[in-house]
C-alpha cells in the first residue's frame, strides 16, 4: 500500500513539473463580422491572418499560439462586448484582434481596459477608437489620415470649387467632414453638397443634382459593397465624365470588385487610400502572391490590416520574450517600425495609432485590366484630429 | 428644370419595373393562396447566381441566360413546394413564416459558402451598356431594355389571366377560394404551377438586377422589404396593383430624392403608411 | 375553448386559469442555475433574458391581441437611448433609467397605437413596419442625439441599489434581469388572466364581433400596444445598462424580425414560448456561431425549418399537440385539455393559441 502511494505520488509531482515546463499557448481572440453583410472584409481579414502565421509559423518566443473566431453578425456592439468578455472570462484570451466596425471595436475597447488585455484593431477606422483603452492598438488607418491628407492634395493639384455628395452616416460625415477642413483651410471652396440615404439610393437623383451645378470636381463617400459601381455606372449614364469633371474618392470607390463592375466609366477616378495590391514594391508584389496562392483572391486594406496587426502581435510578442501581460506589451507596441507590403510603418507611442503613407492614385487601365495607379503620396502621416487636440 | 428631371423620373421608372418583377410573383402566390412566402427573395437570388455562373463561368450569351434564370428559379420552387410548402397550406401564417425565413437563412448561408461573401460583377454585353440620347434626353440603355422586358411580361401576364381558361381559373381561386373549389377546380395545382411561374420571374428580376443594384449573399434579406412595401401597396392579387404599386414606388422615391434630398429614405416608408392608411387593401386591393 | 355547457363562474375560470403550477416553479429555479451552473455564461444569459422579455412584450401583441408587428424594435430601441441618454448626461442610477426608458417607450406606442388600431392584416403588419423603418432613419439622422452609426459613447452606471457593480463576468447583469424579467412576467400573467386579457383574445378571434359585444376593441388595442411597448422599452434600456452602449442595431429590422422569429418558434400565446423561444434561439446562435463563424447561419434556418415541420405552432405548441394525442383510457378524450403527463402540462402552462382554420 505504502508503495502504491509513493508510486504515485511521485507520478503527480513529475507531472506537475513537466506542465510547469511546457508553456500555455498564446490565445488570440478574433470578433469579427464573420455573416452577415460585411462578411467580405471578416473572409479577407482572416485570409491575411491566416497567411502571416503560415509563412512564420505558429509558434513565437516558445509558445503556440491559438485562435478562437467569434462572429459579431454585423453592427452589434452589445454583441461584441460580451463575447469580448467571454472571450476573456471563459475562454481566457490574451489578447483581443480583429474589429472591421468601428461601434464594435468601441464597445470591446471598455472590455480591453477593464481587464488590461491588448486589443489590436485591424480595421475599424474612426478616431476616438483608440482613446478608448491604453491597452488598444491600430495597425489599419484613421478616416482623417486618409482625407484631410487628400483635402489639402487636391487644393495643392489644382482644385478650387467642389461638390460633395456623401453617405447619409457616421464614417461618411466624417470624410466629409475631414476633407472639407483641409479643403478649405488652404483655399478651397464647397459650392454645394447632398447626402444619400444609406440603404438603397438609387443614385440617378443625387448625380443629377450634381450635375445640374455643373462643378469642377465633385467628392464622394458610399461604404464598400454594391454602392461603388452602382454610382460609378450611375455617373456614365447620366454623362459626368472623369476626365472632364475631377471626380474624388476615398479608395472603396473604386475597389476592385467595384472596378470590374464599373467598367471604363471609372477610368480617370482619383481615389485616396493607404493600400492597393498593385502597389509597386518587391515585398507587395510576393506578398500579393503568396495571398492569391493561398486564397484565389487579391489582398485589399482589409488583408494589410490583418497582417500588420499580426506581424505586430509577433514582434511585441518576441520583445516581450512571450509574456502576454497587457502593459508589457503595450510597450513593445508602442513606436514598433517596420517595413509592410504597403510602404514604411509605425506605432505612435503616444496616441499608439498607425503612422504610414497614404497614396493619390488614378484609375488607369494597365495591360488590358482597370487599376488603380499611384501617382502621388503624403508620407508619415499620423492621426491628424488626435494630433490637433494635444496641447 | 423640366429635361433633367424627366431623365431622372426614367431612371425612377425602370426601378420600379425592377421591383416590379420581383414582387408580382409573391402578390399573386399570396393572394391566391395566403401562403406567406418570405423566401420569395431567396429565388430572385437564386436566378442572380445562376446568371452569374452561366455568363461568368460558362460563358454564355446574356440574353439566352435570362430564361435559364427564370428556369432555374421556377425548377427550384417546384421543389421546395413539394418538399415543405405543401405540408404548411393548412397550417397558420406564423408557421408559414418561421419555415420560409429558416429558407431565407439556409440560402443566404448557401450563397456565402458557394459563391463567397464578396459582390458579383456581372459583365453586360456591349449593345446593353452606355446611353441612348433621345430628345435632348441622356436614357441608359440597359433602363431601356429593362423596362422594355418589364412591360412585355406584363403584356403577357394580362392576357393569359384575361383570356386563357387558367388564368380564369387562378382569377377565381384568387377571388374566392372556396367557391372555386366548389366548382371543381384544383386549386393547388393552380396555386403550385402559379407559385412556379412567379418564383420564375422573381429569379428573373433577380438577374436583371445584378447590373443595376449589384449581388451579394444577403440580397434575399434587403430586397424583402422592398417587395413586401410593392405588394402591400398594391394589393395582393392584383398584377395591376403590382404594376402600380412598384411604379409609384420607384418614381415617388428617385423624384423625392431630387427635390427633397434631405427627407432621403423617409419618403418610401412615408408613402407606404399614408396610402395604408388611405387603402388597407391597396390601391387595386379586394379584401 | 370554452366549458360548453358548465355554467362556470368566469372568475373562477380565470382564477383557475391564474394559479402557479408547479412545472412554474422549476421554470423560475431553472432560470438560477446560470449562477451555479454556468458561471462564465452569465453576460449571455442576461442577454438572454433581456431577449426574453422583448419577446414577452410582443407576445402579449401577437398572442393575444392577434397584432402582427415587425417594428416592435422602436421601442426597443427608445428605451436603450432613453437610458442611454440618461446616463451619458450623468444620471446612472438603473432603476430610475428603467421607469424613465418605460415611460418614453410608452408614450412612443400610445402615439403609435392610434395609426395601428386603424388597420389589420397585412396593412397592419406593413404600417407597423413602415414605423419601424422611419423610427430608425430618424435616429440614424439625428446623429447628433443618438450618435449615429457609431452609437453612443459615455453611458457609465452607477452600481445597482449602490453596491453591485456591474461587473466583467456578468453577475449583476444576469440578476438584474432576471429579476426585471420575473416582475415583468407576473404583471403580465396578471394581465393576461384578467378580463382585459380575455377581451384582447376575444379581438383576436373575432374582431368583428367584439365591439357588437359593447367591447371597445380600439382603445383596448392602444392600451396592449402601449404596454407592450412600455416592456419593450424597459428591455431596452437592460441592454443599455448591462451592456454600456447603446446603437442603431437596437432600432434595425433585423431586431425586430428576430424577435418574431423567437416568438414563433417558443410559441406564441403561452406566455412560456416567448422565454422558451428566446433560450433556444439564443443558445442555439451561440453554439452554432462558436462551431462555424461563417455559416452558422444555415444551421439556425434548418433548426427553424425542422421545428415548424415537427412541431407546429412554436416548441410549446408543438408540444402540446403531442400531449393531446396520446392516447387515454380508451380513446375518449382526456378530461385535461393535454393530459396530465408531463408534457401536457408545460403546454398548460398558459392558455393556448388556437390554431388558424381556414
Amino acid at each position: 500500500m505504502r508503495r502504491i502511494v509513493i508510486g504515485l505520488g511521485s507520478l503527480a509531482v513529475l507531472l506537475a513539473v513537466a506542465s510547469a515546463d511546457a508553456q500555455p499557448p498564446v490565445k488570440i481572440g478574433l470578433i469579427m463580422p464573420y455573416s452577415g453583410q460585411f462578411a467580405d472584409t471578416a473572409t479577407q481579414m482572416d485570409n491575411a491572418i491566416k497567411l502571416y502565421v503560415k509563412r512564420k509559423g505558429d509558434t513565437v518566443a516558445g509558445r503556440k499560439l491559438e485562435f478562437i473566431r467569434r462572429d459579431t453578425g454585423g453592427v452589434a456592439p452589445d454583441v461584441a462586448k460580451r463575447l469580448a468578455q467571454e472571450l476573456i472570462v471563459r475562454d481566457q484570451v490574451d489578447i483581443l484582434a480583429g474589429f472591421v466596425l468601428t461601434p464594435n471595436a468601441l464597445a470591446a475597447g471598455d472590455v480591453s481596459a477593464e481587464a488590461k488585455k491588448l486589443m489590436v484593431v485591424m480595421n475599424a477606422a474612426t478616431s476616438i477608437i483608440t482613446t478608448k483603452s491604453p491597452y488598444l492598438v491600430r495597425t489599419s488607418v484613421t478616416t482623417p489620415q486618409l482625407n484631410e491628407s487628400f483635402g489639402a492634395w487636391a487644393f495643392r493639384s489644382g482644385t478650387r470649387k467642389l461638390y460633395s455628395m456623401v453617405s447619409d452616416f457616421g464614417p461618411a460625415h466624417d470624410a466629409e467632414g475631414a476633407f472639407q477642413r483641409a479643403f478649405k483651410e488652404a483655399g478651397g471652396e464647397v459650392v454645394g453638397s447632398v447626402r444619400f440615404p444609406v440603404a438603397n439610393p438609387d443614385f440617378s437623383a443625387f448625380v443629377q443634382r450634381a450635375k445640374d451645378l455643373n462643378p469642377e470636381a465633385i467628392y464622394i463617400w458610399v461604404p464598400g459593397g454594391v454602392q461603388p459601381a452602382a454610382i460609378g455606372k450611375t455617373l456614365a449614364e447620366r454623362g459626368i465624365d472623369p476626365k472632364k469633371t475631377r471626380i474624388l474618392g476615398q479608395g472603396e470607390l473604386t475597389e476592385e470588385e467595384a472596378l470590374r463592375s464599373m467598367g471604363d466609366a471609372g477610368l480617370g477616378i482619383i481615389t485616396v487610400y493607404h493600400y492597393d495590391y498593385n502597389h509597386d514594391s518587391a515585398m507587395n508584389r510576393e506578398f500579393v502572391k503568396a495571398y492569391h496562392e493561398a486564397s484565389g483572391r487579391n489582398p485589399n486594406i482589409y488583408s494589410i490590416g490583418g497582417y500588420d496587426g499580426m506581424h505586430l502581435i509577433y514582434e511585441a510578442l518576441k520583445k516581450t520574450g512571450g509574456k502576454t501581460d497587457g502593459d508589457a506589451l503595450v510597450a513593445a507596441a508602442k513606436g514598433m517600425q517596420w517595413e509592410s507590403p504597403r510602404g514604411p510603418v509605425a506605432i505612435d507611442p503616444e496616441t499608439r495609432d498607425i503612422i504610414q503613407t497614404v497614396y493619390i492614385r488614378r484609375v488607369e487601365k494597365v495591360g488590358g485590366q482597370l487599376r488603380n495607379v499611384e501617382f502621388d503620396k503624403v508620407e508619415n502621416v499620423k492621426d491628424p484630429v488626435k494630433a490637433r487636440s494635444k496641447p | 428644370m423640366l429635361v433633367p428631371v424627366v431623365g431622372v423620373l426614367f431612371d425612377g421608372f425602370a426601378y420600379g419595373m425592377l421591383l416590379f418583377l420581383l414582387s408580382v410573383g409573391l402578390s399573386v402566390t399570396l393572394g391566391m393562396m395566403n401562403f406567406v412566402n418570405l423566401a420569395h427573395c431567396s429565388f430572385a437570388m437564386l436566378g442572380g447566381y445562376v446568371m452569374i455562373t452561366l455568363t461568368q463561368t460558362l460563358g454564355w450569351p446574356f440574353l439566352a441566360a435570362l430564361p435559364a434564370a427564370f428556369a432555374a428559379a421556377a425548377a427550384a420552387s417546384v421543389l421546395l413546394e413539394r418538399a415543405l410548402y405543401r405540408r404548411l397550406y393548412r397550417a397558420s401564417d406564423l408557421d408559414q413564416c418561421l419555415l420560409t425565413i429558416g429558407i431565407v437563412f439556409m440560402s443566404v448561408a448557401a450563397a456565402a459558402y458557394v459563391y463567397g461573401t464578396t459582390q458579383q460583377p456581372i459583365e453586360t454585353p456591349p449593345y446593353l451598356r452606355g446611353a441612348v440620347t433621345w430628345l435632348g434626353l441622356r436614357l441608359g440603355v440597359y433602363r431601356l431594355f429593362l423596362i422594355a422586358t418589364a412591360l412585355a411580361i406584363t403584356l403577357v401576364l394580362v392576357l393569359a389571366l384575361e383570356y386563357t381558361r387558367f388564368g380564369a381559373q387562378v382569377r377565381a381561386a384568387v377571388d374566392n377560394q372556396r367557391m372555386a373549389r366548389g366548382l371543381g377546380i384544383d386549386v393547388d395545382r393552380r396555386f403550385a404551377i402559379t407559385f412556379a411561374l412567379g418564383s420564375g420571374l422573381a429569379g428573373l428580376g433577380g438577374a436583371l438586377a445584378i447590373e443595376m443594384v449589384g449581388l451579394d449573399p444577403v440580397f434575399a434579406f434587403t430586397y424583402l422589404v422592398y417587395v413586401l412595401i410593392v405588394v402591400s401597396v398594391g394589393g395582393l392579387g392584383s398584377i395591376g396593383g403590382s404594376f402600380a404599386a412598384a411604379t409609384l414606388l420607384g418614381v415617388s422615391d428617385v423624384a423625392g430624392k431630387y427635390y427633397v434630398p434631405e427627407l432621403g429614405a423617409f419618403l418610401i416608408y412615408l408613402v407606404m403608411v399614408g396610402l395604408l392608411m388611405w387603402r388597407p387593401a391597396g390601391l387595386f386591393g379586394r379584401r | 375553448m370554452g366549458a360548453a355547457g358548465t355554467a362556470a363562474d368566469p372568475r373562477h375560470e380565470l382564477a383557475s386559469r391564474a394559479r402557479w403550477r408547479g412545472l412554474e416553479a422549476a421554470f423560475w429555479l431553472a432560470a438560477l442555475s446560470p449562477f451555479l451552473l454556468f458561471p462564465s455564461h452569465l453576460q449571455l444569459a442576461s442577454q438572454i433574458a433581456i431577449t426574453a422579455l422583448f419577446a414577452l412584450s410582443l407576445d402579449l401583441l401577437l398572442g393575444y391581441a392577434g397584432i402582427v408587428s415587425l417594428g416592435h424594435a422602436a421601442f426597443f430601441g427608445v428605451g436603450a437611448y432613453a437610458a442611454g441618454l440618461l446616463a451619458k448626461g450623468g444620471w446612472g442610477e438603473p432603476l430610475s433609467g428603467l421607469a424613465v426608458a418605460g415611460a418614453a417607450a410608452g408614450l412612443a406606442g400610445y402615439a403609435a397605437s392610434f395609426i395601428v388600431a386603424r388597420v389589420r392584416h397585412l396593412a397592419l403588419i406593413m404600417v407597423t413596419l413602415g414605423l419601424g423603418l422611419l423610427v430608425h432613419e430618424a435616429a440614424n439622422k439625428a446623429h447628433w442625439l443618438t450618435g449615429g452609426a457609431d452609437g453612443l459613447q459615455g453611458v457609465r452606471m452607477w452600481p445597482l441599489l449602490g453596491r453591485f457593480r456591474f461587473d466583467l463576468y456578468g453577475y449583476t447583469a444576469y440578476g438584474y434581469s432576471l429579476v426585471v424579467l420575473a416582475l415583468a412576467f407576473l404583471v403580465v400573467r396578471r394581465l393576461v388572466h384578467s378580463p382585459f386579457g380575455l377581451s384582447l383574445r376575444g379581438i383576436r378571434e373575432n374582431p368583428v364581433r367584439m365591439p357588437a359585444l359593447g367591447a371597445p376593441s380600439r382603445s383596448h388595442i392602444r392600451k396592449a400596444y402601449a404596454i407592450a411597448a412600455v416592456l419593450a422599452g424597459i428591455a431596452g434600456a437592460l441592454l443599455a445598462q448591462t451592456t454600456e452602449t447603446v446603437s442603431l442595431a437596437t432600432l434595425d429590422f433585423q431586431r425586430s424580425a428576430e424577435v418574431l422569429v423567437i416568438l414563433i418558434l417558443g410559441g406564441a400565446g403561452r406566455l412560456y414560448g416567448s422565454l422558451v423561444g428566446a433560450v433556444i434561439f439564443l443558445v442555439a446562435r451561440d453554439q452554432f456561431s462558436g462551431l462555424n463563424p461563417q455559416y452558422w447561419y444555415f444551421w439556425l434556418g434548418a433548426l427553424l425549418v425542422l421545428v415548424v415541420m415537427v412541431l407546429p405552432n412554436g416548441v410549446l405548441g408543438g408540444l402540446a399537440r403531442l400531449a393531446d394525442a396520446r392516447p387515454s383510457s380508451g380513446g375518449r378524450p382526456a378530461p385535461s385539455p393535454g393530459g396530465r403527463g408531463i408534457v401536457g402540462r408545460l403546454a398548460r402552462l398558459a392558455p393556448s393559441r388556437r390554431d388558424r382554420t381556414s
